[in-house]
């Protein structure tokens, strides 16, 4: 953990320069940093092409709003009110001039044109220092016109990624299940959509009960417990085709699923005569292996991201407590030896953390803690909340939160939040209807 | 009538739930709670006259209670009767837990009902289990009565 905070203040502009834009990514939004995202000009040929097309007036400025959310989401950046620029955006595309942006205290500025070339949009957008003064990164790509908003997430990333240091997670989805319909009988669909909430798309009609989608490594397939029939078992589903089957068909509930990081093998729970057990299916040749053995509930399995270790939760102190194991089921150990009880661990994709859900007099935390069990750092308290996933870059977990109903029962609603690793910047992610179960896709443009 | 049953259950909850807080721990019966495992019947189903069709647990367990054991034994009498009857034993827990340890704690608390019907004579092949988890409560409400409700195994009729 030390480590990690130390190696990412990054410095930029090392040559010649005499200012540095630096955004420390641990210290959350206390200093968010001031940047201009000015809107990406558009010839007029254009802008009439693309609003035939995708029924946008003006193509440029929808990207560039969805850079100046995603920044302003982030919690590091404070895009600024675009009614101070004084510069015409085609110009500053070309050469800003420095003083102007200055003056309204932008230290990066980010400018950019879109053009319809061949029926394709063709983006080519520039990240400046405005206090020294210079080009920090140029790049240009042509895609078909539907992928626009990608457009804005994919140069988010690259502006994150040039300004923080770090892997960027805008142009990724999230996975979930959307809710409706009173406490007692919900109705649960599969959904998916953009990281910002945009494009939201049910997978399932809500017929029968689902329930803890998680992606594959190239975020194509899903792996999530439906009730189809009444037979609660592990499925999977091919999110281009639709495609589903079952891959948990034992005799008894299949649960709890999740790919391993290779994505050849699903790893989850199976429970028979009042036992929960931990298994793993090759999804290649359907071989099934027992990973461990013991008369407790053994659930919520999650591997390391090299896939050497497994973390999971089992009662087997007597309460809920998170364990560690090699992959191969030996060497199980507690981590969890704090107060209260534990659950849902979750391993980070650089695999120093395990984030988990705790419960304790009364009140749910999602918390982190190093894969030893030290460490642990409780980053928001609620009455309901659970199931945290990472963000690719390990940033930022997003997890569901149910509220407390009256004492006549009324009022229960479920929502999806987000947090940094910081535990700053906590804010609900805007879903359609009701949601719960999120999992974060990986970075879709690589 | 309705008005007066509501009214009635209301102050239940309320006297149920100043108990709770007054002394959490302590076996303490409110009418409707003996300890945290709820004794009352206003959720009950009956499958057959005398025959309430499900049991309830303390938190996080699955141990069945002097209470819970007469309801199996009852039922188990009713399926001998009705040997042609099969059955679903659907498992649930709160909403106090996350939500996969709830699905495996459902599945333990309708196979502890399965086990004791089949020390009662009624064969496995009649009875199938079904966890719910915290998916399908009876009781909307956040407070330690409607958990206690919630947490249970229903015997439900499946031909």
């Amino acid at each position: 953990m030390k480590n990690f905070l130390i190696s990412i203040i990054i410095i930029l502009i090392p040559v010649k320069s005499f200012s540095l834009i630096e955004v420390d990514i641990t210290r959350g939004n206390l200093n968010p940093l001031p940047v201009a995202v000015s809107p990406l000009s558009i010839d007029e040929d254009s802008r009439k092409n693309f609003e035939n097309i995708l029924k946008k007036k003006n193509i440029g400025s929808e990207i560039s709003l969805i850079v100046e959310n995603n920044l302003r989401v982030s919690g590091l950046f404070n895009p600024l009110n675009k009614d101070a620029f004084l510069q015409e955006p085609d110009i500053a595309n070309l050469k800003p001039r420095f003083e102007d942006w200055n003056l309204i205290k932008a230290q990066a500025l980010i400018t950019g044109k879109v053009s319809y070339v061949e029926e394709k949009l063709r983006v080519e957008f520039r990240l400046w220092d405005v206090l020294a003064g210079k080009e920090m990164m140029a790049l240009a790509f042509t895609t078909v016109p539907n992928n626009w908003r990608r457009v804005g997430h994919i140069i988010t990333d690259k502006v994150y990624e040039r300004l923080t240091g770090e892997r960027g997670y805008f142009d990724t989805r999230i996975i979930y299940v959307a809710e409706e319909g009173p406490k007692t009988q919900r109705v649960k669909k599969l959904a998916i959509m953009d990281q910002d909430g945009a494009n939201n798309k049910f997978l399932t009609l809500g017929n029968e009960l689902v329930l803890t989608p998680r992606f594959n490594p190239t975020s194509q397939m899903v792996t999530y417990l439906s009730y189809f029939r009444n037979l609660p078992r592990v499925y999977l589903l091919d999110i281009e085709t639709g495609t589903q089957e079952v891959v948990g068909d034992f005799p008894g509930m299949t649960f709890a699923p999740r790919f391993s990081p290779d994505g050849k093998k699903i790893i989850m729970s199976f429970a028979k005569d009042g036992n929960s057990e931990i298994y793993t299916m090759d999804l290649e040749n359907r071989i099934v292996e027992k990973i461990t053995n013991h008369p407790s509930i053994d659930t919520s399995p999650s591997y390391s991201p090299d896939g050497k270790f497994i973390s999971f939760n089992s009662d087997r102190s007597g309460y809920q407590q998170i364990y560690v194991m090699k992959s191969d089921g030996s060497n199980v150990k507690r981590i969890s030896f704090g107060k209260g009880i534990y659950g849902t661990p979750v391993w980070s994709p650089r695999g120093d953390l395990i984030a988990f859900t705790k419960l304790h007099k009364g009140k749910f935390y999602i918390g982190v803690m190093r894969t030893d069990g030290s460490g642990e750092r409780l980053l928001t308290e609620n009455f309901y909340q659970e199931a945290p996933s990472w963000s690719p870059n390990g940033r930022v977990l997003i997890f569901y939160r149910e509220t407390k109903t009256d004492s006549k029962g009324k009022g229960f609603s479920a929502k999806l939040w987000s947090i940094d690793l910081t535990g700053y910047n906590e804010r609900q992610v805007p879903t359609p209807t009701d949601g719960s179960d999120p999992s974060w896709s990986s970075l879709l443009s690589n | 009538m309705k008005l007066n049953k509501i009214l009635k259950n209301g102050f239940l909850i309320v006297v149920a739930c100043l108990a709770l807080s007054a002394c959490a721990t302590s076996k303490k019966s409110t009418g409707q709670m003996q300890g945290d495992v709820y004794t009352g019947t206003d959720t009950v189903e009956y499958l057959a006259s005398g025959v309430p069709d499900r049991v309830f647990f303390a938190t996080n367990e699955s141990v069945l209670t002097t209470a819970s054991r007469e309801t199996l034994r009852k039922q188990a009498a009713w399926l001998r009767k009705n040997s042609k009857i099969t059955i679903v034993l659907e498992g649930h827990a709160d909403e106090r837990g996350t939500r996969e340890y709830n699905l495996a704690l459902g599945e333990r608390r309708a196979n502890a009902a399965k086990d004791y019907l089949m020390t009662y004579g009624i064969s496995s092949d009649r009875i199938s289990v079904l966890s719910y988890g915290k998916e399908r409560p009876v009781d909307s409400g956040s407070n330690p009565l409607a958990w206690s409700k919630n947490r249970r195994s229903v015997t439900v009729k499946a031909n």
